[in-house]
């Protein structure tokens, strides 16, 4: 009698794993921790897919692109989300991602059209720094100025990255020159945007690369409107955050389903004040207050995909010949 | 037990499994890749910063530590429990907390560039090289001096006593009864400090001020995630794992093991005392303590007001932390043992590797090893445990070694001739003896495996943490304060775990 009871538990038990199929996302950490997008985008994916929706971490967005080449076809992720437009060359050369069908109207500075991704927030890389400071209004300005900035190293760090290309698209073959004239400017190369972050935060540099989003955190959640971003003229480098559905994926419809879930209002809404990047799709409610007054750029610059492999490796060999001397 | 053959198989199965760990991993981070890669020219300078700031470390370590050490073996001072006490501390200090230290002292707006404007003094600058020394020295001299003092503990009392009543000038003591016993631990003392700073990453970048400040691990990262060159970021870190391997060997020739001979164990006392020597000793031990102290005196100045209000995560993260480092400690306590017991110089460099290990090719090696057969997510926290023991070897086995070899040199010849063999020998004549660093040995490992942010990083689980691991996420979050707190936390409970387990060692004084 007890065997039996037993059996049908585990019958039963089957039966109620094989209802409901499970969706592996796979993200970076930062989104699926409590204080990001990940536990509101979970809660309001499952009430509507009857699925269990499963984030699988990694560091950041170039870990997350590394995971999956090292899984290759035989990877369980079914969506791959937190990528960004420096990295979709090389994801797409994987030619792990399945089409996507997803149509939004896109609040993105950039006309969008991808056959394979989709956007879910951006952001512009900028300087931060102190309300009352002097204000720089491009690089050579920087450069000239006595201002201390921290940068994040580009081997290691995605708004390092940022940076370079940034230079690089501003100025070309002038690079090399403005990296040099900045060197003096540059107090340290930390591995990652945090330690950067907080070392500017305990004053131990003027300036900060990071986003133009960065001071509605401060203005939001610590209502402290002291930090701002720099506006600089030559304009400022574009960072968009994409999701792929996986071809290889045994859940391709729910897949498609969590694209269009990511692009939805419900989930778009959550994204400023969370992953504090621009939704890329304006909420119903227009954007949450501290966003509005930010500074918004004349120009943007992006690189394209296909162009940021070549040019990534060239700039960082400028990076690091005009650095190390 | 010492040299018994069963001694010696489980050592050998032990460094066997150790090796296997290192080794195996990044077999197959190369065979993913399809064979070695060949490192760039910029990879080539990387490796020379990388050694030429290790060995300027180790030197500078090791050559402060001999005036601290012997100033704390020579004298007795209220406080001087203390004061040995928390030189662990900056050892086991997690690194993102230990650069806001020094910061908080030696940065733009520290307490020094602060203190030397007032008196209308140009402030230092502490990024380039002269920065990332000064944090190793910081991190490092401390274990120096916690290695050397045991080293001045096993010389015995009555040799002083006859140096005291031959009335031998500091010089002449220091020839004949420190020298040899330098001569005996300053090459380990040196090959570890060498291999910790020969794997430092976060601190050197960020201290270094720039890309002329590039280790080899970043150059690993580079490869790895920028690159994605399998195979290069493999022949990296075996370049990585056999620079350590030679100075682990290189140190087991250099230090010769002959024994100071067997004493009476009378605590060391002061010998002919002169008033130079007085000067110098409160002058070394005041400065060590300055430097020690100030960073982290401002650690808990800047974490105290946010530790109120700290989020629940970071209490569950905490108790995370204290489960896997006393696995952890487990672990490394008694795998320790078993490679030290038989003696053997090939054990102890085996162990060593495990300092030279990249934690991401090593992450990278275990996931494509485990990922057939599970899902390395799933049991982050048992990898972590073994892997953080993995890491902490080294310092068990520095700990162990010498006092065992000194007990089996003093009172081998004893007990053999009573007979006293296999778990009687290790029950009467070994633990007793070894009481002392094996609490420092469980102390250390159960704090570096605390604040060792490790593999986790790698497939960091959304469900749960280390506290190393919430405090990146709350720095992610910019909780920066949240995170200082967390910090501090760390810190405290990392240093907690190594004081009751060193307190246990040390108040068992035969």
């Amino acid at each position: 009698m007890k065997h039996l009871i037993t059996a049908t538990g585990l019958v039963l038990a089957t039966q109620a794993v094989a209802e409901t199929p499970v969706l592996n996302v796979y993200t970076y950490d930062s989104f699926a921790t409590e204080w990001g997008p990940g536990p509101a985008i979970e809660e309001g994916f499952e009430a509507q897919c009857g699925c269990d929706l499963k984030w699988v971490t990694a560091g950041d967005g170039a870990a997350l692109l590394s995971r999956l080449r090292l899984e290759g076809e035989g990877t369980e992720a079914d969506v791959v989300l937190g990528l960004d437009t420096n990295l979709t060359a090389a994801a797409r050369d994987t030619g792990l991602f399945a089409p996507q069908t997803v149509s939004a109207d896109y609040a993105l500075p950039i006309a969008w059209s991808d056959d394979t991704f989709v956007p879910f927030d951006w952001g512009y890389f900028a300087f931060v720094g102190n309300a009352e400071d002097p204000k720089p209004a491009n690089f050579r300005a920087l450069a000239d100025s006595d201002r201390r900035v921290v940068i994040q190293d580009p081997r290691s760090s995605t708004p390092g990255l940022g940076l370079l290309l940034w230079i690089k698209a501003a100025y070309g073959d002038e690079a090399p020159q403005v990296w040099a004239d900045l060197k003096d400017n540059i107090v340290t190369v930390t591995p990652g945007w945090s330690e950067a972050y907080g070392m500017f935060l305990d004053g131990e540099a003027d300036l900060v690369l990071s986003y133009t989003t960065s001071p509605a955190y401060h203005v939001i959640a610590e209502e402290d409107a002291s930090k701002v971003a720099l506006p600089f003229d030559e304009g400022h480098y574009l960072q968009v955050e994409v999701a792929g559905a996986v071809a290889g994926s045994d859940q391709p419809e729910l897949a498609q389903a969590f694209l269009a879930y990511l692009a939805s209002d419900a989930a778009q809404s959550v994204i400023p004040t969370t992953n504090w990047m621009y939704p890329a799709v304006t909420p119903e409610g227009g954007l949450p207050d501290g966003f509005t007054d930010l500074v918004t750029p004349a120009k943007s610059l992006l690189v394209p995909e296909g162009d940021v492999p070549a040019m990534r490796d060239a700039a960082l060999e400028e990076w690091r010949a005009a650095l190390s001397q | 037990m010492a040299r018994s053959p069963v001694a010696v198989i489980l050592g050998g199965a032990v460094a066997l499994a150790v090796a296997a760990l290192i080794l195996g991993p990044l077999a197959a981070v190369l065979w993913h890749a399809g064979g070695a890669g060949w490192p760039s020219p910029s990879d080539w300078s990387a490796v020379r910063f990388t050694v030429w700031q290790a060995v300027l470390s180790a030197v500078l370590s090791g050559a402060l530590a001999i005036p601290v050490a012997r100033a704390l073996a020579r004298r007795r001072f209220l406080g001087r429990g203390v004061m040995i006490l928390a030189l662990g501390a900056p050892f086991i200090l997690p690194v993102v907390a230990a650069i806001a230290g020094l910061l908080a002292l030696f940065g733009r707006n520290g307490v020094l560039n602060s203190a030397l404007a007032a008196f209308g003094l140009p402030g230092i600058e502490i990024f380039g090289l002269h920065g990332v020394l000064l944090a190793h020295v910081f991190f490092n001299l401390p274990l120096a001096v916690r290695l050397l003092l045991e080293g001045w503990r096993a010389i015995p009392a009555e040799r002083f006593r006859l140096a005291a009543q031959l009335d031998m000038p500091p010089g002449a003591v220091f020839r004949l009864i420190e020298w040899p016993m330098l001569r005996q631990r300053m090459p380990g003392v040196l090959a570890v400090v060498f291999a910790i700073c020969l794997s430092s990453f976060a601190v050197v970048l960020i201290l270094g001020g720039g890309p002329a400040a590039t280790t080899i691990e970043l150059a690993i990262y580079q490869a790895f995630s920028f690159d994605f060159d399998l195979g290069r970021a493999a022949t990296l870190a075996v370049l990585q794992l056999i620079m350590v391997t030679v100075a682990a060997l290189l140190a087991l020739r250099l230090a010769r093991t002959d024994g100071m001979g067997a004493g009476l164990d009378r605590p060391m006392a002061i010998w002919t005392d002169r008033p130079g020597l007085r000067v110098q000793d409160a002058a070394v031990l005041i400065l060590t303590a300055l430097f020690i102290a100030a960073p982290m005196v401002l650690l808990v100045i800047q974490g105290l007001p946010a530790l109120v209000q700290m989020p629940a995560v970071v209490w569950s993260a905490a108790l995370t932390s204290l489960a896997v480092a006393l696995a952890s400690t487990g672990i490394a306590v008694l795998a320790g043992l078993a490679l030290a017991l038989p003696r053997r110089g090939l054990y102890d460099s085996i162990a060593m590797m495990t300092l030279a290990a990249s934690p991401l090719v090593l992450g990278t090696g275990l996931f494509l090893l485990i990922r057939p057969f599970a899902f390395p997510g799933n049991h982050i926290l048992a990898i972590t445990a073994v892997v953080n023991a993995a890491a902490a070897l080294p310092f068990v086995l520095r700990s162990l070694a010498p006092d065992l070899h000194a007990t089996e040199d003093g009172f081998g010849r004893l007990a053999d001739s009573l007979d006293l063999r296999g778990w009687a020998r290790l029950r009467w004549l070994i633990l007793p003896r070894l009481r002392r660093p094996l609490g420092f040995a469980a102390g250390l490992a159960a704090a570096l495996s605390m604040g060792d942010l490790g593999v986790i990083a790698l497939f960091p689980p959304p469900d749960t943490a280390t506290l190393p691991l919430q405090i990146y996420r709350l720095m992610g979050a910019y909780r920066m304060e949240a995170a200082a707190a967390a910090s501090l936390l760390l810190v405290a409970l990392s240093f907690g775990l190594f004081a009751v387990f060193d307190r246990i060692g040390r108040h068992a004084d035969t």
